[in-house]
């Protein structure tokens, strides 16, 4: 059972292979392959979460949520796929037309991109890149940019607040983000995320930068504009924010992409806290799905548990505490490597 | 390694492809009736007012020169961090001293009030 997915994948491998093809042709057929397994898995996922999302707030608030289409409102995902779907698109007079079109095929770039060098279990990244974490940072960064196109192209006042919260929100957020995993990184001396994952073979890092978990959790809710941190998107005040003007596929764009990066968020965190792939018994890839289900559901129970920030706090929540805190944390993690290499070199211990 | 980026840029293209479908789609499935009302700025029933792209409040610039200089910052800290075991006390200490000079930026501009929203 381990290695399932892996078998699967050398399968289809060796079935390419055996038209005849010289290598290079066999390895551009497998990163086809293996694209769309990610993005199916992504899809249904996505589909998946949307499901959750709307029972879990529904069980929060003490309400039943939808539960009339197939049994426990199952399909309910299925007719909004097809609702979505059947939607007029429209595009308004005023948007700078360009700019409001680019952003609704960009959003979801940047977060497909992400999942490529997530390690799903044992050997199943799709590539296992010796950049792995900065590449999910430069990648998943960009996503501040289309929302701001989309804010900005749209030609909506709503949605130009929106744009500009997010801008703000997200780019803030993104320090004390990029911190946190500065001390895994001191710790593991890699930013590969396979290494990362074997590193934590004996305790999770989770134990050894717990503070660094809980930045990470906060700020990265704030990057997926998501939970206490739903400024740019805020219902009440600017209708949906920066995706206000948009309809049908291109609204699905958006929407995906959101549930999407809430994913990869959870995928991230699995990966780099909760040790990955690793645990007993249970093969490596349904324990990695997991963790990522447990960290997904904890993001949900926040977002439905805490009121909307108000944006001054939010500000200072990041700019006075979580900052001063995750500098901090680099600090202590690297005295803590070097006395703990000073106590080996000694032989004290 | 040339391989592993070759692969990335092939997910690039194809990641750029999928939208186009999903839109495509979409726009084959929806009905297509313009009409001038529809088309209009959506401002929850009323007509827009004056022009939508003004000039934007000064505070979201500060925050963005803060952000620069930290951004900047990641990029140093990530290199130092992967190779801080194999490197000495020197570097840590070097280290320490380059993240104290951006501490009292930071410091700094929170005395001036930049950290303060208004």
């Amino acid at each position: 059972m381990e290695n399932f997915f892996v078998n699967i994948a050398g399968l289809i491998r060796d079935l390419i292979a055996g038209f005849g093809l010289n290598e290079t042709l066999v390895y551009l057929a497998m990163v086809i392959v293996k694209f769309v397994a990610v993005l199916v898995f992504v899809l249904l996922n996505v589909v998946v979460l949307v499901y959750m999302e709307r029972r879990v707030a529904g069980f929060f608030q003490e309400r039943l949520g939808p539960n009339r289409v197939g049994p426990q409102g199952t399909l309910q995902l299925v007719m909004d796929i097809f609702k979505l779907l059947s939607k007029e698109d429209i595009v308004p007079a005023g948007a700078d037309k360009f700019v409001y079109k680019a952003a609704a095929y960009a959003i979801f770039v940047p977060t497909i991109l992400v999942y490529m060098v997530i390690p799903f279990g044992k050997g199943m990244n799709v590539i296992d890149l010796n950049l792995g974490l900065f590449y999910i940072l430069a990648i998943s960064s960009v996503t501040t940019m289309i929302i701001f196109m989309a804010g900005w192209g749209s030609r909506n006042k709503y949605s130009l607040v929106g744009g500009m919260r997010a801008i703000a929100q997200m780019v803030s957020y993104e320090i004390p983000y990029v911190f946190s995993f500065l001390g895994v990184i001191m710790l593991t001396g890699s930013l590969k995320m396979s290494t990362i994952v074997e590193a934590q073979q004996g305790v999770w890092f989770i134990v050894l930068q717990p503070i660094a978990f809980i930045v990470f959790l906060i700020a990265g809710n704030a990057e997926i504009n998501r939970g206490p941190f739903d400024l740019p998107e805020g219902e009440q005040e600017l209708v949906a924010g920066y995706h206000t003007e948009y309809t049908a596929g291109r609204f699905a764009m958006f929407y995906m992409a959101e549930y999407a990066n809430l994913l990869a968020m959870a995928a991230i965190g699995a990966t780099v806290f909760l040790g990955g792939w690793q645990g007993p018994w249970l093969p490596g890839w349904l324990w990695f799905f997991i963790k990522m289900y447990a960290l997904v559901f904890g993001q949900m129970w926040v977002r439905w548990t805490f009121p909307r920030i108000r944006v001054d706090h939010l500000m200072h929540l990041n700019w006075k505490v979580l900052l001063p805190v995750s500098l901090a944390n680099i600090v202590v993690t690297g005295i803590g490597i070097k006395v703990y290499q000073m106590v080996r070199m000694m032989g004290w211990w | 390694m040339l391989q592993q980026y070759g692969g990335l840029g092939v997910y690039l293209i194809l990641s750029i492809i999928f939208p186009f479908v999903i839109v495509i789609v979409a726009l084959i499935l929806g009905p297509k009736r313009p009409n001038p009302g529809k088309l209009t700025t959506y401002e929850c029933g009323l007509d827009t007012q004056g022009p939508t792209w003004v000039q934007f409040k000064i505070n979201y610039f500060l925050y963005a020169l803060i952000f620069v200089v930290f951004d900047v910052e990641t990029v140093f800290l990530y290199p130092w961090a992967v190779r801080f075991q194999a490197l000495g006390t020197f570097a840590f200490i070097e280290m320490l001293i380059f993240i104290a000079i951006l501490v009292i930026g930071l410091w700094y501009a929170w005395k001036e009030g930049a950290l303060e929203w208004m």
